[in-house]
């Protein structure tokens, strides 16, 4: 399974952002088994975007080929383009990107299953 | 850290008067000028800017006169009418969608960014503010005032504050509902006249379509006992509590003219109420200070 | 008959662009002249308070949405590569569109090579009219959370009367939906209050009318409240005062229990209608 997992910097132990749409990279994070292949794709079209970052980071997300994504929080725009390519999406995550990965493995996560912050532009 | 942020509906309330001397009370706050079209706090806060930097909100389109060779297809198309006969594109009818650039059979269109503004990160007496200035005649002000939002947010993080406390504009369209989003509640100063009153109403209901808890003060209360309380009343029908009326005072246009805070100014009437004011706001916040 | 449009308004909020645009409508429509009011502050319309009308027939101000037949899309994408504003996300090969984000623009309905892509209204905002006292008055009304109020405007403005008088109330501010109100009319008048504030706001609006290139001058509402900042800019930037209201407590009162400036001195209507020529005579010398 691929994940995404949105962060302030490169690999594992990047600490993570909390930011969907405006986070600085994703970290994606090929799990089979004990093995992991680790990537990271800066997201900087869609900080600087004036309106549907979310949403792009979404597309970003998918195209990446991720089906879960760990994230802080997502807006509404944002949910409805990742429920639409049935991406399962875990906020909450604190610490680095390593250690929200480890807590969605160990089932620390609660699955969201709408927009937990108000949208914006 | 909480959001708070102050509305009226009608313009001339006083919103940013109240927010200046809120922003002397607050011990740990952020501000942010969300008026961007016409910011005002400036003037009684006197930020000292730290970071600015440029705003680009969109694109215009530009006609190369010497590839152009006037078929009209780019007319036909712009559903804006923001190309003239002489085929100049005006940039404030110009929404930037770029039907016109795709279509032009002679590559003759453009689209260039549209430089709408500034923003800037600052340092009041009091802590950190960001403001905006929006380009003359620019549009897209929404945009501006989520991007001071974001960084607002940002700066608030990094210096530990507990508190960011946002002096929204007037209306209920675009600018206002950027400002919304995300807040933990709203203060609403009102101002009891007829305008005040009805304008009060619309944005109640835009409130409650975003589901923002609000709470209400009258400003200049005594000008009509009455219509106060109506206005109180019709608010608390709506789960809206009053936190309080501040009296008329011409203490607080001296204030304004001499470029002060009020509740520097003055220890008169006014002055006093918003201290009230501050003291239960911050209760119903659950801001712990020392 | 000539025909005259006059826009008012301010910068900042509360100045008075309410108060005086219904006093000159009335005031014209008093001496027997023919005045349509709009209330093209549709975010928060005000003037029917002071005209006590409760304006009638709601006509629907509509903007174009694009809706896809999945049946006839092939997930080409050429709608999502064509939309400037975001609004299209392609999910799953599927598009799929945000309807508060989109502009109505149509790019992405003509680029479908599908055509799979319609457009539908959706309801944005009424136009609501009503006639008082020799008025013609329309206002705009947005819909409560749309967050777009210039098509309401751009509505409104195809309204202006042909002939006659046409006073527009344009709302607080000085981008998109100040300039929807104001572009094209023959005079625009900054309604201004003598404080820091109000000088801050004037400079503002002053720089819009500049650069929309509008013939504009300015009203000093409350005047003698606070000081002098705004006579001196306009002195030193060659822009003419046309006339003071003063700050005084029985018009503070009139107004503050929904009457007119007429309501408080019926001298008032002399006053305005003499600006109004006046105002008329240099558009049209």
């Amino acid at each position: 399974m691929k994940i995404a997992i949105t962060s302030s910097g490169e690999g594992l132990n990047a600490p993570v952002d909390e930011r969907f749409g405006r986070a600085a990279n994703f970290v994606l994070v090929e799990v089979d088994g004990d093995e992991r292949k680790v990537e990271t794709v800066p997201n900087t079209q869609n900080r600087q975007a004036a309106q549907g970052a979310g949403i792009q980071a979404a597309e970003t997300v998918h195209r990446n080929g991720a089906q879960i994504l760990l994230t802080g929080h997502v807006g509404p725009k944002a949910f409805r383009a990742l429920d639409a390519a049935k991406i399962e999406i875990y906020s909450g995550i604190k610490g680095t990107v390593g250690d929200a990965l480890d807590d969605y493995l160990a089932g620390r996560l609660q699955q969201t299953h709408g927009a937990d912050v108000e949208g914006h532009w | 850290m909480k959001q708070l942020l102050v509305l009226s509906g009608k313009g001339g309330t006083g919103k940013t008067s109240v927010v200046a001397s809120l922003a002397r009370l607050a011990k740990n706050a952020a501000f942010v000028d969300a008026d961007v079209d016409a910011a005002d706090l400036h003037l009684l806060l006197h930020p000292k800017v730290q970071h600015r930097e440029d705003f680009y909100s969109g694109f215009v389109a530009k006609i190369d006169p010497e590839r152009c060779v006037e078929c009209g297809t780019c007319r036909d198309l712009c559903r804006y009418d923001a190309i003239n006969e002489s085929f100049e594109v005006d940039s404030f009818s110009c929404e930037g969608c770029g039907l016109c650039e795709w279509n032009c059979p002679e590559e003759a269109i453009s689209l260039e960014e549209n430089l709408s503004g500034q923003w800037f990160i600052s340092e009041t007496a009091n802590g950190p503010m960001v403001h905006a200035k929006l380009g003359i005649a620019a549009d897209n002000s929404g945009k501006l005032v989520s991007l001071i939002r974001e960084k607002s947010r940002e700066v608030a993080e990094k210096e530990g504050k507990d508190l960011i406390l946002i002096d929204g504009s007037p209306g209920l369209g675009c600018p206002v509902i950027a400002s919304v989003s995300g807040v933990d509640m709203a203060l609403l100063i009102a101002e009891p006249t007829p305008s005040g009153l009805h304008d009060l109403e619309r944005l109640l209901e835009l409130l409650h379509h975003f589901q923002v808890p609000a709470f209400v003060v009258v400003n200049k209360a005594d000008l009509d006992d009455t219509m106060a309380e109506k206005i109180e009343v019709r608010c608390a029908e709506k789960g809206v509590k009053s936190l309080g009326r501040i009296p008329f005072d011409a203490a607080v246009v001296k204030a304004l003219v001499a470029g002060e805070v009020l509740v520097d100014y003055s220890a008169g009437a006014a002055a006093l109420a918003v201290k009230k004011i501050w003291d239960r706001l911050k209760l119903e916040l659950n801001l712990l200070e020392n | 008959m000539s025909r005259t449009t006059i826009a008012v308004a301010s910068g900042k909020g509360g100045t008075g662009k309410t108060t005086l645009s219904v006093a000159l409508a009335l005031a014209l429509a008093k001496r027997g002249e023919k005045v349509r009011l709009i209330d093209a502050d549709a975010e928060e319309p005000n003037d029917h308070l002071f005209l006590d009308i409760e304006p009638q027939d709601p006509q629907e101000v509509t903007i174009p949405v694009p809706f896809v037949d999945e049946d006839r899309c092939k997930g080409h994408g050429r709608c999502r590569e064509v939309c400037r504003f975001n609004a299209i996300a392609i999910m799953d090969s599927k598009p799929l569109i945000f309807p508060e984000l989109c502009h109505g623009c149509g790019a992405c309905s003509l680029a479908c090579p599908e055509k799979a892509i319609e457009e539908k209204p959706k309801v944005v905002g009424w136009l609501e009219t009503a006639e008082t006292r020799g008025v013609d008055f329309i206002q705009g009304r947005l819909k409560i959370g749309e967050p777009m109020v210039v098509p309401v405007i751009a509505a409104l403005r195809e309204r202006e009367a042909d002939e006659g008088w046409t006073i527009i109330d344009a709302p607080p501010g000085t981008s998109c939906p100040v300039i929807e109100s104001s572009k094209g009319t023959d005079h625009l008048f900054l309604v201004t209050e003598p404080t820091p504030f109000g000088l801050n706001d004037l400079e503002l609006a002053v720089g819009m009318a500049r650069a929309l290139g509008l013939t504009f001058s300015v009203i000093v509402n409350r005047a003698g409240l606070g000081e002098r900042g705004v006579y001196e800019f306009c002195e030193r930037e060659g822009i003419e005062i046309v006339l003071e209201i003063p700050f005084d407590k029985h018009i503070a009162a009139t107004y503050a229990r929904g009457g007119t400036l007429l309501d408080a001195d019926e001298a008032w209507e002399a006053k305005l209608v003499e600006l109004a020529h006046n105002t008329a005579k240099e558009v049209r010398p």
